[in-house]
């Protein structure tokens, strides 16, 4: 076990590489001259010249990677220019609000998705599985942004059960009731379409296990018939599941750009949106790849636990 | 469907043509399925009215009229209403969806042709060139989906153009995995091996052999992606990083609407709802088209198995009585498997009993019917799509047709027991061999976990299994074949059964294994005065085991007797085929002959003898009415109108 972990570990290491270079490589899609634009068309050419080797433009483009790359591993982000504050500290803020987000997001999900996807593949073709397919459908055809200004106009605007936006309350909020009572429309609305996702899934794997010899093998036993379902079968479309899970971590921290526009949740998806209108190259760099860092560490968490249920998969 | 020969029909290629051809149209389908013909009609509607926008009687989406500004929908002059500049809505939500739907087709096609080109030259080449195309394509798909487009706008800047490019370069990587994948099946085939030989080159070959082959999964892809692609096209808009003043596609209306939610709501309702409709309907027909595409959805193949087969009797057997020591009487069984519009006669009546300690076998080719048949006794065919029509199971004297779905489960695994073909499929993968057994003991007595971990070793050493105890804590994966099989045999015998029902368990399994696990057998059925009833293909175990024979053949009991009688003087000519057929140990220079020509499809049998075909003594007679299953005395029975006397093998 410690030793198919530790593999994962260093097979993530190019996976992180290579996603620096991409990252890199659109960056320098970027028109124009980077020190042109910070101090606009009436700069002297010397001036131009010293910030460009002030930034390091004169060097090669592998050269500006590596340092870029050493000093993001020390923890150098670089100084966000709009915000005036170190890299680190601004996305390292922003990211908490978004974990808590998109991880209550990913646990709802999951819980929904699962259930969904087991009831409706018990009562196949029967009502219950027709209305959830529908059910189904509905979720991951819908444009999250717009399902979240609905229920936004719904039961904060309209009912006044739950708070309209924000991550607290701005006068006497800050303890957990109050940050759970302004979680829940985002991280539902976040869920929607990952919930479908799995549910779908999960339905089509259950279906498939259902139909394996196993199966019979357990009704043969003399089973009864929830225990045939959720503890042969479930478990057994369960392993299968699990990776996509772990790709829908990915969906919930790109949903979360939306629904913390819309929700005005102080994540990192709001302000990489902020950052790109304002042109904050640093931040939008840092931000993209501290996001897609955490992602491919949550696939190797759920590569791991899938290893765990799964004692054919070799170390 | 790999295991045991007849627990559908599909393993007989007879009815599987027949069923293609019994299959609607893919229109049919598709129009039958409502759900995918309101999508498609929504669809087609919104489609004609964005081709004809340009020659519609709408004012100027972008003409101003503060004036007129935020009307309500249903206003005079303005259906829909105004927006905050006075324009008029319907007229803007309808140029608005051109832009997305043009937008979101446009990034598909994009990433269709990029993400095709690389997955086929990946797939096709292969080697090396797979090897790093595919890895920068495993880089991509390391990013959360909506982020790499962000960072593609943040650098290109906002537009709706760099949007369409952002979210086609984002959906590069699943074409480009969908179609290599395909692309690889091809690659190899003996069509492109010829183009290869007559010299055709590398791109010739990929446009005239490979391209028209992935071409279906393309549009498939296509159809399933491009619902994807305008919500998120529509997303980038709403945040503001696609289409940019005054250029508006639906997603920046619903930004813009959004700032005015708690005045005018349906300013981002009326856009809003216009991308739902949109790529729902875009959903619905991708989904029908995809049921129509996987043909395993309408067979009933992929329905879910009722824990019990389903009973839809029309008789309830002959009513022959037994005497007590029967301890399994079969009258006049009857299974279907129904597919559509036809019926498949898997069991076609069959009739017999297993006394107290006595070992029956149950003889036949694949597709005779035999496995269906055992899988009968206990309600456990596949259903859908399978159904018991007729006759009557007598276990310990009572009918199992009869009963409640409990009294069954509480026979299956207690008094009578199953040991299956396969045990690699038929052992539950993700619990370790002692769980398996302690579930089935447990299922039967209330006994602790410990008490029937306990039990499981000593079953697991009475079948010989050597460290019982370090054994039981493995996976069905880390055993070999005969050790399985042993499991499997420990399983049946967990609950000390009157009757174990044994589904081919030696065929899986190499010939020196084969005698251990019948031995084994043998061995438990004298200990324990178990009754068994065995399946097999192969008359060699037949005459090691068994001390009563019944032959099978599309589904009927063609011949009964001692083992003695049937294997030594077999009265039907399809017996006395079927034994020659298996080959004996010192007799090089003997004739192993195959029987010519394949049985009947059991949907469309013939009148009179099934084997009437194949038979080389087949007479005029033979192919008139129903054969009867004549009895030749000393419990010999034959269903031939000329049995084969004193024929000696």
């Amino acid at each position: 076990m410690h030793v198919y972990i530790l593999r994962r570990l260093i097979l993530m290491i190019p996976v992180l590489l290579g996603l620096t270079v991409i990252v890199f490589l659109i960056m320098s899609l970027i028109p124009g001259d980077p020190a042109l634009a910070i101090l606009g068309s009436y700069a002297t050419p010397e001036n131009v010249a010293k910030l460009r080797a002030d930034l390091g433009l004169d060097k090669t483009m592998i050269e500006q990677y590596w340092i870029w790359l050493t000093n993001m591993v020390q923890g150098d982000f670089g100084r966000s220019y709009s915000l005036n504050r170190p890299v680190l500290d601004e996305i390292l803020e922003r990211f908490g609000a978004t974990l808590i987000l998109a991880g209550t997001s990913l646990v709802l999900c999951t819980i929904f998705g699962l259930l969904t996807g087991v009831v409706s593949a018990v009562r196949q073709y029967g009502w219950a599985d027709k209305t959830l397919t529908f059910a189904v459908l509905i979720g991951i055809s819908i444009p999250s942004f717009w399902l979240g200004l609905l229920l936004m106009m719904f039961f904060a605007v309209e009912l006044r059960w739950l708070p309209v936006s924000g991550m607290y309350a701005i006068y006497g909020g800050g303890d957990l009731p109050d940050l759970i009572r302004h979680l829940i429309l985002p991280s539902v609305t976040l869920a929607v379409v990952a919930t479908g996702i799995i549910a779908r899934l999960t339905r089509s794997n259950m279906l498939e296990v259902l139909r394996q010899d196993f199966i019979r093998t357990a009704r043969a036993k003399g089973l009864d018939e929830n225990r045939v379902i959720y503890r042969h079968a479930f478990k057994a479309a369960l392993v299968n599941v699990i990776p996509v899970i772990g790709v829908q971590a990915g969906f919930v921290l790109g949903g979360a750009v939306y629904i913390e526009t819309v929700f005005q949740w102080p994540g990192i998806g709001r302000m990489l949106v902020n950052a790109i209108s304002t042109r904050d190259i640093l931040l939008v760099q840092g931000g993209v790849v501290l996001v897609a860092g955490s992602y491919v560490l949550f696939n190797l968490f759920a590569d791991v636990i899938q290893h765990l249920l799964d004692p054919r998969v070799k170390a | 469907m790999t295991s045991t020969a007849v627990t559908g029909p599909n393993s007989n290629p007879h009815t599987n043509a027949k069923k293609r051809s019994a299959r609607p149209s893919a229109f049919k389908l598709l129009a039958r399925n409502q759900l995918a013909l309101m999508g498609a009609v929504i669809l087609a509607l919104v489609v004609l009215i964005v081709i004809i926008t340009p020659i519609l009687p709408l004012p100027d989406p972008d003409a101003t009229d503060p004036a007129q500004r935020l009307l309500r929908p249903l206003a005079d002059g303005h259906f829909l209403g105004t927006d905050h500049l006075g324009r008029d809505l319907l007229s803007r939500l309808i140029w608005g969806t051109r832009v997305s739907l043009a937008v979101g087709i446009s990034a598909s096609l994009v990433a269709a042709l990029f993400g095709s080109a690389i997955g086929i030259i990946s797939g096709y080449f292969g080697g090396r060139t797979d090897n790093i195309m595919m890895r920068g394509i495993d880089m991509l798909m390391a990013f959360p989906y909506i982020l790499l487009a962000l960072a593609i706008v943040a650098a290109l800047g906002p537009g709706l153009m760099n949007a369409l490019y952002a979210i086609a370069v984002v959906n590069i990587p699943f074409f480009a995995r969908n179609i290599r994948g395909v692309t690889v099946g091809i690659a190899h085939r003996e069509f492109v091996d010829a183009a290869k030989l007559s010299g055709k080159g590398h791109i010739r070959i990929i446009l005239t052999e490979i391209l028209p082959n992935v071409m279906p999964v393309i549009v498939i892809t296509i159809s399933t992606t491009v619902g994807w692609m305008i919500l998120e096209t529509a997303g980038l808009s709403f945040l503001g990083l696609g289409a940019q003043p005054p250029q508006a596609d639906l997603g920046s209306m619903l930004g813009e609407g959004r700032k005015l939610i708690t005045t005018a709501m349906h300013l981002s309702a009326i856009p809003g709802a216009m991308i739902f409709v949109l790529v729902m309907s875009i959903n619905l027909l991708g989904d029908g088209i995809r049921d129509v595409l996987d043909p395993r959805l309408k067979s009933g193949a992929l329905a879910r198995p009722a824990p019990l087969t389903r009973i839809d009797r029309t008789d309830e057997g002959a009513g022959t009585t037994y005497s007590d020591d029967t301890v399994l009487a079969v009258d006049e069984l009857r299974t279907e498997f129904v597919l559509g519009d036809d019926s498949y006669k898997a069991v076609g009546g069959v009739s017999f009993h297993v006394g107290k300690n006595e070992c029956v076998g149950l003889v036949g080719e694949s597709g005779s019917g035999k496995s269906v048949t055992a899988l009968s006794l206990l309600g456990l065919v596949a259903s859908p799509p399978g159904t018991i029509v007729g006759g009557r199971v007598m276990f310990d004297g009572k009918d199992v047709y009869g009963m409640s779905e409990d009294d069954v489960r509480d026979i299956r695994g207690g008094k009578a027991a199953y040991v299956f073909q396969d045990p690699l499929s038929t052992l539950h993968p993700l619990f370790s061999i002692g769980d398996q057994l302690v579930e089935a003991i447990r299922a039967h007595n209330a006994v602790s976990y410990k008490d029937a971990w306990a039990k499981a070793v000593e079953l697991l050493g009475m079948v010989r299994i050597p460290n019982p105890k370090s054994r039981a804590d493995n996976y069905p994966h880390q055993l070999s074949g005969g050790m399985r099989q042993r499991v499997g045999i420990a399983m049946a015998l967990a609950n000390e059964p009157r009757l174990i029902i044994a589904d081919e368990p030696t065929t899986a399994l190499d010939v020196t294994v084969q005698a251990q696990i019948l031995k084994l057998m043998n061995n438990l059925r004298n200990d324990h005065g178990t009754s068994v009833l065995f399946i097999t293909h192969d008359f060699g175990v037949v005459s090691e085991i068994c001390d009563r024979v019944a032959v099978m053949y599309a589904g009927r009991i063609v011949e009964m007797g001692t083992t003695e009688q049937v294997l030594h003087h077999p009265a039907h000519p399809y017996t006395k085929r079927l034994i020659d057929c298996v080959p004996r140990l010192g007799e090089p220079d003997r004739r192993t002959s195959a029987i010519p020509g394949l049985p009947p499809a059991v949907n469309n049998l013939p009148a009179g003898c099934a084997f009437a075909d194949r038979c080389d003594r087949v007479e005029d007679a033979c192919r008139v009415g129903s054969i009867a299953f004549d009895d030749l005395g000393e419990g010999h029975g034959v269903r031939c109108i000329k049995p084969m006397e004193g024929a000696d093998v």
